[in-house]
């Protein structure tokens, strides 16, 4: 297993200079720095000395590849390429607009993004699954019909509708907690409250049709005819072989999500006013703070390849059928 | 001529995209498993109302994509003496018979249905003092007295007379339907007029004997209705209320369609040829194509969709920017920027689908009519092309239209962060973005979130219902299993 663990670490390699070559041509090759500055510094009015100083604060005004002026190994260390994308792989992120260390801000935002993230998902997946076992211990019936019907109704629906929805009549008319805002430690509570909930309604549509599909398609087998042939109870079936054998595909979808917790939720998190990395990133789009997106894009990709590996990990400790090597 | 026809970029694509979806019709009708298929949809109850409705918005949308600028200085200078002159707006068929909407803008909020506008301003009184109050509106009620003490019976009048009209135009529907029916079948109208109700059986067995009329009329009718009284109250009223400069949000809400419709549909356009070709060329050839196409598509989808999204929003609005010398009127640039979105957002969404086809293909290319057709000397395309191809349409056909709702929910995110379609063009987003600045508002400008969300949520159940129709006809797991 760890030497597999090691070769899949090996190709996450390539993927992650694939992603960073492609967010390097997106922000670099497409547009030249000036091009940048200029849109910082205003379109119009705008002297070629801004121009230089704001690209000689950022560091963006070396060649992007290849320094033909430096010498020997700085021809390659002295670029923008190597100064903006290398440098990532030892996490050495920069400043952003505002002269804040983005490692720092990272750190420190991590902490409000996953108090959200982490108990909507465990809660959602405490309900969805609960909720798509019922809609198919009842199959066909009309609790069935009217599940799945409310199911597509929900998945219709804006998440935006949600979080606006549940702040005007929770915060507002029932005035249960406040609309938005953070604070530290237990007083978080009061502030978690709603997000938290409206996050879970919010996902009950799709997840549960999912689930639903899983657990049908599992349904179907060969050994779940065997196990009601000898006469288990329908509950048994479901509770004992379905949902264990389903097992697979269900951590296939949820497991890859778990290391995406920390990137917290753009827009609940900008609704609620909670200063997690979904509103880093939002504010960062909004002010047009090329670093901080990269960095982000850069993270982002990370945890994800993590996520998979996290998802392989998970196969042995459910299928003793599966051995990773 | 009294107008220059303008063809905006994403207009071409849709029309191209309609004259497609004909020409894959009129190929489907000769294709035996396809057809099949679309007759189960068209048993489908859910399915064929959803289709209904979503055949409305589509008719909204592409009467939208009809652009033109309009003369300005008369009809009289059309013998050639001067150029003509031309207006810099651009507008659309649904802008001009939506004229009465577009129109009569009002000085800002005012609720649906108001008379009076939402804010206190100075008011000019009869003997000529002023004083703040709520002025009334322009437009909105402007056939009724000062007070407006009988304004709830005109509401109810003009109710009735759009229940009527509903009514009478649904009748005729039914009507011509059950007359069409009769004469195709030979058979006497109430039997027709029982079959499209179900409640008697056609004794043939072809695929239009089961076709769920019943539920085409019953939407049908739901629309209708929606729509004359929609129709009956904006002739003297803001059915829906105006926004803060005073704009008609129902007209908003039906312009917003088309944005929804292209970002849904170019999208689609953009990512197809990307999963199909790339897809079928892992699975069929392997080898290194496999190992480049599945770097490819892990690369891009490792990296969260949002920020790909936003990254590539955020350059490709420098470019349009810095070069402003591109665009000749207003419209044409956010129009870029829409078709711009649509293909950012085709590039990175192919990556699922790919996935999915590599899969199958790797699947199918083992199977003996495979082998058989490579023992008989075929060439790659055209086992491609006549083996492979036809045998992953209905992932295809699948995943496209449950992508559609999709899209047109992401729209409205992605112009909430500001990395969406152009602040000058009309859409959910858009408006969904400039109302929320007024749910602080105490009492809050409620109506524009409502239009927004309630055309949003009709355009996307409808989308959805359809595509579960279409997955249940087309998906062999599924078709098989019930």
């Amino acid at each position: 297993m760890l030497a597999y663990l090691i070769r899949r670490l090996a190709y996450a390699i390539p993927i992650l200079i694939g992603v960073n070559l492609l967010t390097f041509a997106l922000f670099f090759v497409v547009n030249t720095p000036d091009d940048m500055a200029r849109m910082q510094l205003g379109i119009k009015r705008v002297t070629p000395e801004a121009i230089a100083h704001w690209k000689a604060e950022r560091g963006y005004d070396k060649p992007l590849f290849w320094n033909a002026a430096a010498e020997g190994g700085k021809r390659l260390s002295e670029t923008i390429f190597f100064a903006k994308s290398v440098r990532m792989f030892v996490f050495d992120f920069g400043r952003a607009e505002d002269g804040r260390d983005i490692a720092e801000e990272i750190k420190s935002r991590m902490g409000p993004s996953l108090a959200i993230a982490a108990p909507v998902f465990l809660l959602e997946l405490a309900v969805t699954i609960s909720f798509a076992l019922l809609l198919v211990l009842f199959r066909a019936t009309r609790l069935d019909f009217w599940g799945v019907v409310l199911c597509v109704a929900l998945m219709s629906i804006s998440g935006m509708f949600y979080i606006i929805g549940g702040q005007f009549l929770i915060s507002k008319i029932w005035r249960l907690v406040p609309i938005s805002g953070y604070q530290e430690g237990v007083d978080a509570l009061r502030f978690l409250v709603l997000p938290v909930f409206i996050g879970v309604i919010a996902g009950i549509g799709t997840n549960t049709r999912w689930y639903r599909t899983i657990f049908i398609e599992e349904g179907g087998r060969d050994y779940v005819r065997t196990a009601r042939a000898k006469g288990l109870s329908e509950a048994a079936v479901l509770f004992v072989h379905v949902l264990r054998n389903a097992m697979i595909p269900i951590l296939t979808g949820v497991v890859v999500v778990i290391p995406m917790l920390f990137m917290g939720s753009l827009l609940t998190e900008s609704f609620f006013g909670i200063p997690g990395l979904g509103s880093y990133t939002i504010e960062a789009i909004s002010a047009q703070d090329f670093s901080v997106v990269r960095v982000m894009v850069f993270i982002g990709s990370l945890l994800y390849i993590a996520g998979l590996m996290l998802t392989d990990i998970s196969y042995v400790l459910v299928d003793p059928r599966i051995r990773l090597d | 001529m009294n107008f220059l026809p303008v063809l905006l970029w994403t207009d071409l694509l849709i029309w191209l995209l309609v004259l497609l979806l004909v020409v894959a019709a009129i190929a489907a009708r000769r294709n035996e498993p396809l057809r099949r298929g679309w007759a189960h949809v068209g048993r489908n109850r859910g399915g064929m109302a959803a289709a209904t409705v979503l055949a409305v918005f589509f008719v909204v949308g592409l009467s939208d994509s009809v652009h033109f600028r309009s003369r300005i200085d008369g009809a009289n200078g059309a013998n050639g003496a001067m150029p003509a002159n031309y207006a810099v707006e651009v507008r659309s068929l649904l802008d001009l018979s939506l004229g009465h909407l577009r129109n009569r803008p009002e000085k800002s909020y005012s609720e649906p249905l108001a008379l009076r506008l939402y804010n206190k301003d100075l008011v000019q009184l009869p003997d000529g003092r002023q004083t703040r109050d709520y002025p009334r509106l322009r437009y909105g009620g402007s056939h009724l007295d000062e007070q407006g003490t009988e304004r709830g019976a005109d509401v109810a009048a003009t109710l009735a007379r759009a229940l009527a009209a509903a009514l009478l135009v649904w009748s005729a529907c039914a009507a011509l339907l059950t007359l069409g029916l009769s004469r195709r079948q030979g058979e006497r109208l109430a039997a027709s007029w029982r079959r499209i109700w179900g409640w008697e059986c056609a004794a043939g067995e072809s695929g239009e004997s089961n076709f769920a009329w019943s539920a085409v009329l019953a939407a049908l009718g739901g629309v209708l209705l929606v729509a004359a009284i929609l129709i009956a109250l904006s002739a003297n009223y803001h059915a829906f209320g105006t926004d803060k400069v005073g704009q008609d949000v129902l007209y908003l809400a039906l312009k917003s369609v088309r944005t929804a419709l292209i970002i849904g549909l170019l999208t689609t356009l953009v990512l197809l040829p990307l999963a199909v070709t790339l897809g079928i060329m892992a699975g069929y050839f392997r080898s290194w194509v496999d190992d480049l196409v599945q770097y490819l598509y892990t690369t891009i989808s490792s990296i969260p969709g949002v920020l790909l999204i936003a990254a590539a929003v955020l350059m490709m609005q420098v470019v349009i920017d810095s070069h402003p010398q591109w665009f000749a009127t207003s419209a044409e640039r956010a129009d870029v920027r829409l078709l711009s979105l649509c293909l950012i957002l085709g590039m990175t969404s192919w990556t699922s689908l790919c996935r999915l086809l590599r899969g199958e293909t790797l699947k199918l290319s083992q199977l003996e009519f495979i082998l058989a057709a490579h023992a008989f000397g075929l060439s790659h395309r055209r086992i491609i092309v006549r083996h492979i191809l036809p045998n992953l349409m209905h992932i295809v056909l699948i995943s496209l239209v449950m992508d559609f709702s999709q899209l047109v929910l992401a729209e409205a995110v992605l112009s909430y962060v500001g990395i969406g379609v152009d602040p000058s063009t009309i859409s959910f987003g858009t408006m969904i973005n400039s109302a929320r600045m007024e749910l602080a508002r105490e009492p809050m400008v409620w109506w524009s979130l409502a239009a927004a969300f309630s055309f949003m949520f009709a355009l996307v159940l409808s989308a959805n219902l359809l595509a579960d129709a279409v997955r249940d006809a087309f998906d062999p797991q599924i078709a098989g299993s019930s």
